[in-house]
């Protein structure tokens, strides 16, 4: 057996699933293949659930999967199974081998540059389980939706109060010598309520997750918030079809950036399936805007010691005064773009933008008037053009102030306008995801309603 | 379905070495005081992916997943676990886990097994479609269909051609020892194109599929003929100008634009939201929901369709369920544990993504049936409107009644005529409101084309819609044109 150092990304790794993958590489190079990347992972964990004050559902998770691609000189196949055995995995390269004789040659194909590989074991602090047992977890989800339910006579329903928790053991690796493995856990509490008036019913949820299950919020607050956010939704109306600023609540202001991520992406770039081709360098956000990468923060939801090709993740801006600093790239997309990997194969790590001074009810005056968004809905973003159509939900604002809840309309523009028109971005982020933002104000959309 | 049943055993039960007087004992220990229901669901599914771009068949990629979800239900709770170990080992201490939801220890009883087995009619073939071409032929349909796409215009720049198939083998073993087996086909073609002029880049995007073998592509050119479709798409879209914001009337195309009903009403109908009440539809059966124009189906029985079943994934039979007639709200769609709670009739709809995950009321194919207008008549009576005829993806909030779905090809209707394109817009309404408001349906029923894949919570299944040509006297149109 080839001599292979395994790097961690947290605390402990499971020797097992470092054995699979160096068994699939070895028997990869038995085949004659001429290079290979291999990865498993495993899933254990629960999700209960409970509704109107009774348990409903316990669902539990014990399952994982391997997944090889193997080179052929510049030909590649991939194959994947729910099998770990020595039988399946050696059935598993032998599928991706013989579709390796199928796929064309192309010459972008191939490993990652080694010396981009990560090469140094960090502790990210990923691996925080939660010792808990059913009944404990059980009382957490009753009390989460006891709270709901009896805050308010208007709080009629529920969709219910869940507790899970997981974690997952995965390792990678290539024919190069690259052996990653780690553990990584994930802990979450969500709530979801139905309120009704006269007018009708409306629901909204609220949830907290984190790798680290001391850093999840009460239970009780979970539920409080899930009911505030039903509460102020009831009784909603359409509003006329107007032009105005529009605020987007952090919760869905990260969407945004989603948005401009898949832009900026390599697959998107080269396949000249973007509209921000040809905008390095380029003027993209006001100046004052600033997004970057965090990957090495201890127990963040999106961090990690490398991407899903192994090259070493790294802290970087990837807007700067408003101007856009790198692509993010995989070694393939690069390959074909005439760049270099920057580490984003599989996407950002704990991508984030600078917040601004201002909290949301600062922010909400600063609008003045204008519609604030909270939900958005549909599937009209076309990454080619940047158009951007999307049903939302949320809130008038006139004086500075909420007046409403609105309902059943649009909101319109191109992504293009829509990131030069970014006027502020509060500090009330949003750390719940791999996408850090706070509310982030537009100068003007298209609201399409009566 | 005998043959099925045996073809099940041996691909999943044989090489895990269970017998059937140990699956008798799993049941037994899985029954019993205060369980209404248990079920075993084995899964063995075999899928591929060949995807060509820039010219090349660029990657392959090819699965094999087998498992077993173990369920066992008290009153409204359910407990769940799954194994992607067949093992008897495996299998009792997954039956341990689900059992868990439910005080006391199972009654032991056994002597279950094959008490019974479902005969239903089958939907599909049995055959595996990956082996329905051999490797080369599927690498050249694939190069055949790009080469059609880059022939129809020189400002087609890009081709990407997508092609997948699978394969599953699932069987049903209920808690009174019935065996139920289904073997799954599904295939699915896709062409993405961009297209180039004066430095402005479009897309379009077509294809289809079927639960039947890959040689559905080369019957009658239809591969051929998503290719020529998407490259329509690309180049009608060249020419779109910004569209128009607010309410207004809206002419639908036949087939996928069916989306409408998936959305606005398929969702709000399932048995699961009105058993608890979260549905604007919930208690609403016997009630005006729509114009008498309207009568739409969920249907399962369709052969070969992409959304249709032999048995669903808890062992009934599919069957054609009407859910609205003429403008009439007559019924949800249901699985077998909402179907017991609301002392319902299961409808054939309790589905899972897979082994791994909890089934519950999904739709199959949704459709609308014809009226009738002639297409043509629909469109000379708008003044001034819009002609949406393809889509994106859609949504919905079940509670509220509010969904979206998205136009990716759409025309302004100036007196009466089809003019200029417009660019894609997402439109938005309330589910129980917009169907009051369609004042004209067409003759011309089509189903769409088999590309639905429809998400509910976090559980991705294959789905079918369909509808005549439509008119909505008022819509909200999310254009920029204010």
């Amino acid at each position: 057996m080839q001599a292979r150092s395994i790097i961690q990304d947290s605390g402990s790794a499971n020797p097992d699933l470092a054995n699979a993958v160096v068994y699939a590489l070895e028997f990869a190079k038995r085949m004659g293949t001429s290079g290979a990347v291999a990865g498993v992972s495993r899933t254990s964990g629960y999700d209960l659930t409970v509704r109107m004050g009774e348990l409903e559902t316990i669902e539990h998770q014990n399952g994982g999967g391997l997944g090889i691609t193997v080179f052929m000189g510049l030909r590649k196949g991939s194959s994947s199974t729910s099998d770990f055995d020595r039988q399946a995995i050696e059935d598993t390269v032998r599928a991706a081998a013989s579709i390796a004789k199928y796929t064309a040659e192309d010459s972008c194909n191939g490993l990652p540059p080694k010396d981009r590989l990560v090469s140094e074991t960090a502790d990210l602090e990923l691996d925080l389980p939660w010792q808990i047992d059913r009944d404990q977890a059980l009382e957490i989800a009753l009390s989460c939706e006891e709270t709901a339910l009896s805050s308010d006579s208007r709080i009629v329903n529920s969709e219910g109060a869940s507790i899970g928790t997981s974690i997952q053991d995965s390792a990678f690796g290539n024919s190069d010598g690259l052996l990653v493995a780690g553990r990584k856990t994930r802990h979450s509490i969500v709530c979801s309520v139905i309120g009704q008036t006269d007018s009708g019913m409306q629901t909204d949820y609220w949830f907290s997750a984190s790798r680290d299950p001391g850093a999840l919020d009460s239970p009780q607050s979970i539920g409080a918030m899930a009911a505030r956010r039903t509460l102020r939704r009831l009784d909603a109306r359409k509003i006329k079809t107007c032009s105005v600023p529009v605020l987007f609540e952090a919760p869905t202001a990260g969407s945004l950036l989603k948005n401009f991520v898949g832009a900026i992406s390599g697959g998107a770039l080269y396949r000249k399936a973007s509209f921000l081709l040809d905008s390095l360098g380029q003027q993209i956000f006001p100046e004052k805007t600033r997004i970057h990468e965090q990957p090495h923060l201890k127990r963040g939801i999106g961090s990690a010691v490398c991407d899903d090709e192994g090259v070493a993740t790294e802290t970087c801006d990837i807007v700067t005064d408003g101007v856009l600093q790198k692509y993010l790239l995989s070694s393939y997309s690069a390959r074909k773009l005439g760049l270099e990997t920057t580490g984003n194969a599989g996407g950002t790590f704990n991508l984030t933008i600078d917040p601004g001074d201002r909290d949301f009810d600062e922010m909400v005056k600063l609008m003045n008037k204008g519609l604030l968004v909270t939900h958005t809905m549909g599937f009209g973003i076309n990454q080619v053009t940047g158009d951007y159509s999307q049903g939302a939900s949320g809130f008038w604002v006139e004086n500075g102030e909420i007046q409403f809840p609105v309902e059943e309309v649009t909101i319109a523009g191109n992504l293009r306008d829509m990131f030069r028109s970014l006027v502020e971005v509060g500090n009330d982020v949003d750390y719940r995801t791999g996408v850090r933002t706070g509310s982030i104000l537009l100068s003007n959309m298209a609201v399409a309603g009566e | 379905m005998e043959n099925y049943i045996e073809i099940a055993r041996k691909t999943l039960l044989n090489p895990a070495e269970v017998s059937d007087r140990e699956l008798d004992q799993l049941l037994g220990k899985m029954i019993g005081k205060s369980i209404d229901y248990a079920d075993v669901y084995f899964q063995y599914s075999r899928s591929e992916n060949w995807s060509l771009e820039e010219g090349i068949v660029k990657s392959g990629a090819y699965s094999v997943d087998k498992g077993v979800g173990l369920r066992a239900v008290s009153g409204e709770k359910t407990g769940f676990a799954f194994s992607d170990d067949l093992s008897l080992e495996a299998l009792t201490h997954a039956a341990q886990s689900a059992r868990g939801i439910a005080q006391g220890i199972g009654s032991g009883r056994s002597g279950l097994l094959g008490k019974g087995s479902t005969q239903v009619p089958v939907r599909y073939s049995g055959d595996n479609p990956l082996q329905s071409l051999d490797e080369d032929a599927k690498i050249s349909l694939l190069e055949r269909v790009e080469q059609e796409a880059r022939k129809q215009d020189p400002r087609v720049k890009e081709v990407m051609v997508n092609l997948a198939g699978e394969h599953n083998v699932v069987m049903i073993v209920g808690h009174d020892g019935t065996i139920c087996a289904d073997v799954r086909p599904l295939i699915r073609l896709n062409v993405t194109v961009v297209a180039e002029q004066n430095g402005r880049r479009e897309r379009g995007s077509f294809g289809g599929g079927s639960r039947q073998s890959y040689e559905f592509f080369q019957q009658d050119e239809r591969a051929l003929n998503y290719a020529r479709e998407a490259v329509r798409q690309a180049l009608t879209n060249l020419e779109s100008v910004d569209g128009p914001a607010g309410t207004m009337t809206v002419v639908l195309g036949p087939g996928w634009p069916g989306i409408l009903l998936h959305e606005a009403i398929g969702h709000g109908l399932e048995g699961d939201f009105n058993r608890k009440g979260t549905s604007a539809f919930s208690g609403r059966i016997g009630e005006k929901v729509a114009s008498d124009l309207c009568t739409i189906v969920d249907d399962g029985t369709i052969e070969n369709r992409r959304g249709s079943l032999s048995v669903d994934d808890e062992g009934t039979q599919s069957q054609n369920t009407v859910l609205i007639e003429n403008g009439i709200l007559k019924g949800y769609m249901q699985d077998l544990t909402n179907a017991r709670l609301m002392g319902q009739s299961p409808t054939g709809n309790g589905r899972r993504q897979s082994f791994a995950h909890l089934p519950m009321p999904r739709m199959t194919n949704t459709y609308m049936l014809s009226g009738e207008s002639e297409h043509d008549e629909i469109i000379e009576s708008v003044n001034n409107g819009l002609y949406a005829v393809q889509f994106g993806g859609g949504q919905v909030d079940i509670t509220s009644g509010n969904f979206v779905f998205s136009a990716t090809e759409a025309y302004k209707i100036e007196n009466g005529k089809v003019t200029q394109p417009v660019k894609g817009a997402t439109l938005i309404g309330n589910g129980p409101d917009v169907l009051t408001r369609v004042s004209m349906v067409g003759n011309n029923l089509e189903l769409d084309s088999g590309i639905g894949t429809c998400g509910k919570d976090g559980q991705l299944v294959p789905v079918g819609v369909g509808q005549p040509t439509l008119r909505l006297d008022e819509i909200t149109v999310g254009g920029v044109v204010v």
